[in-house]
């Protein structure tokens, strides 16, 4: 069965969750990345929407509008970007803003561990590249902040069914999947380079 | 035909084109994703792939870009010397790209340095990047368009060794980006690696050899086995698809090198994500055309 959460999410639905679930979200998710992260943290510019419970997708979208519609606008498609450039950041970000679920792409590093941990919060990745995919999860964008900023980095408010596979990279214990899966891939590296040494004596 | 007209068709058609690298894969890469598919044996990375296809399936249908990052524009241009419209290509290129934003549509990615300002069309100084290739006696114009993503342009970097850190040297740079920068970039990566005299040479040819099908090889006997060997290499880490492990990591590893100073050997990395939205079309001179990378396209 699909596990589900619904925004607002409490740290109630999330003592459950462990890195490696699989989990969909409900409600509603809103787009946000390096500039308002700068813009929160670095300006000291508050945020123009609430997150308290609230969910965030590291993502810059292709939006539409909507032919004969005043101001309203269609997910075109939207798939996450590097969560690693929002690392500098998140910690402070999910303090200010109460922020449960953030979705983005990759790892995330200790900074954002910290931020899950104490605040009750996790990092998902939504497989990227599934642009199309996530779109049309998306039922209706109800609102766009901070348009000042251009299409990619515009604050989109998405009202969302089912978003998802959304892949529990971060729990709300901190634990860390990408951190647990580097030492065995560098390991693994340092094996494979010692055989590919001796291979590679062109230089002689 | 006019001039003018002619110009405005071949504007229209390498637009349309544009818009298409954005919604379908080529052929090569949709093959190797297939087959890295059918033969993942863990369950998360088969899940992912699975998904990655309904993804490329949907886009197909709705007519919409398959990755929301569509990049800044990058051609590879080999313009023959006869080619007819030589002189008016710069301008076609771009406004190519200026039309495709909108009727595609792509997403905004082009902003000034400096002035820090998005300017909402993918055009800009130097923007679309071009490089160029003249071919002489020939009257055709084969172009390479190619979306190069912030998630795969972020871990493309390069180094000058010295001779004594060798191959050896080589082979730790690139590995070592897999496992750090290359696992938010969207494996299974396409790897490319530029091996030559400096630091600017290696990174042209870094991306250059992205322009290579998936599963080519280096004219090179050795370059085509350290190919190999590579690709072994970095899928005996087990990245798998989204780097969350899997019993593959790329889908190749594409080399392409020059001679040397004595003194130096320069390498450098550029990787492609998954979803490696690169499309050759080749114009005659009455401007029919033909795709290698997209067969049988209308535009």
């Amino acid at each position: 069965m699909k596990k589900i959460l619904t925004t607002p999410v409490s740290a109630e639905d999330l003592k459950d969750i462990k890195v490696g679930d699989v989990v969909y979200l409900n409600g509603h998710i809103v787009t946000c990345r390096d500039v308002a992260h700068r813009r929160l943290i670095e300006l000291g510019r508050e945020l123009p929407v609430d997150l308290k419970g609230g969910a965030i997708f590291h993502a810059g979208p292709i939006v539409r509008k909507i032919e004969g519609e005043e101001d309203k606008f269609e997910m075109v498609s939207v798939g996450p970007t590097t969560s690693m450039r929002m690392e500098k950041f998140e910690k402070e970000f999910i303090e200010q803003t109460g922020v449960k679920v953030i979705v983005g792409k990759g790892g995330m590093g200790p900074n954002t561990e910290a931020g899950c941990r104490e605040n009750k919060a996790i990092h998902c990745v939504f497989p990227a590249g599934c642009a199309v995919a996530a779109a049309t999860c998306v039922e209706e964008i109800e609102g766009a902040y901070w348009r000042d900023l251009g299409m990619p980095e515009t604050l989109w408010v998405c009202r969302v069914k089912e978003f998802g596979p959304l892949i529990v990279s971060i729990d709300a214990e901190g634990n860390n999947i990408f951190e647990q899966n580097k030492v065995e891939f560098n390991k693994r590296k340092e094996e494979a380079l010692e055989a590919l040494y001796p291979k590679v004596k062109f230089i002689k | 035909m006019e001039r003018q007209e002619a110009l405005e068709l071949l504007t229209g058609k390498v637009a349309n084109f544009v818009g298409l690298v954005g919604k379908v894969l080529p052929g090569d890469v949709t093959a190797k994703l297939k087959e890295l598919s059918e033969n993942e044996t863990v369950p998360m990375a088969k899940m992912i792939y699975e998904f990655m296809e309904k993804n490329q399936r949907e886009a197909a249908e709705l007519n919409r870009p398959s990755c929301q990052d569509t990049g800044l524009i990058q051609m590879f241009v080999r313009v023959g010397t006869k080619f007819p419209y030589i002189d008016d290509l710069k301008p076609v290129l771009k406004e190519a790209v200026f039309i495709a934003t909108k009727e595609a549509p792509l997403r905004h990615n082009a902003v000034e340095t400096f002035d820090e300002v998005n300017t909402g069309t993918n055009t800009g100084t130097d923007a679309p990047w071009l490089y160029w290739d003249i071919i002489p006696n020939s009257d055709k114009l084969e172009l390479d368009v190619y979306m190069a993503g912030g998630g795969c342009s972020l871990p493309g970097q390069g180094k000058t060794l010295m001779p004594g850190e060798g191959y050896e040297g080589v082979v730790k740079f690139v590995l070592d980006v897999m496992t750090s920068y290359g696992l938010n970039a969207c494996p299974p990566l396409l790897v490319g690696v530029g091996i030559g005299t400096s630091i600017d040479s290696a990174a042209f040819m870094a991306k250059k050899a992205l322009m290579r099908p998936v599963g080519s090889h280096n004219a090179n006997p050795k370059a085509a086995a350290l190919e190999d060997e590579m690709t072994a290499a970095i899928d005996s880490i087990g990245l798998g698809p989204q780097g969350l492990k899997g019993s593959k990591s790329v889908m190749g590893v594409n080399i392409e090198n020059s001679a040397r100073h004595p003194s130096v050997i320069s390498c450098a990395v550029n990787v492609g994500c998954w979803s490696h939205r690169r499309g050759t079309i080749t114009f005659n001179s009455d401007l029919s055309y033909q795709s290698s990378t997209h067969e049988g396209v209308a535009l």
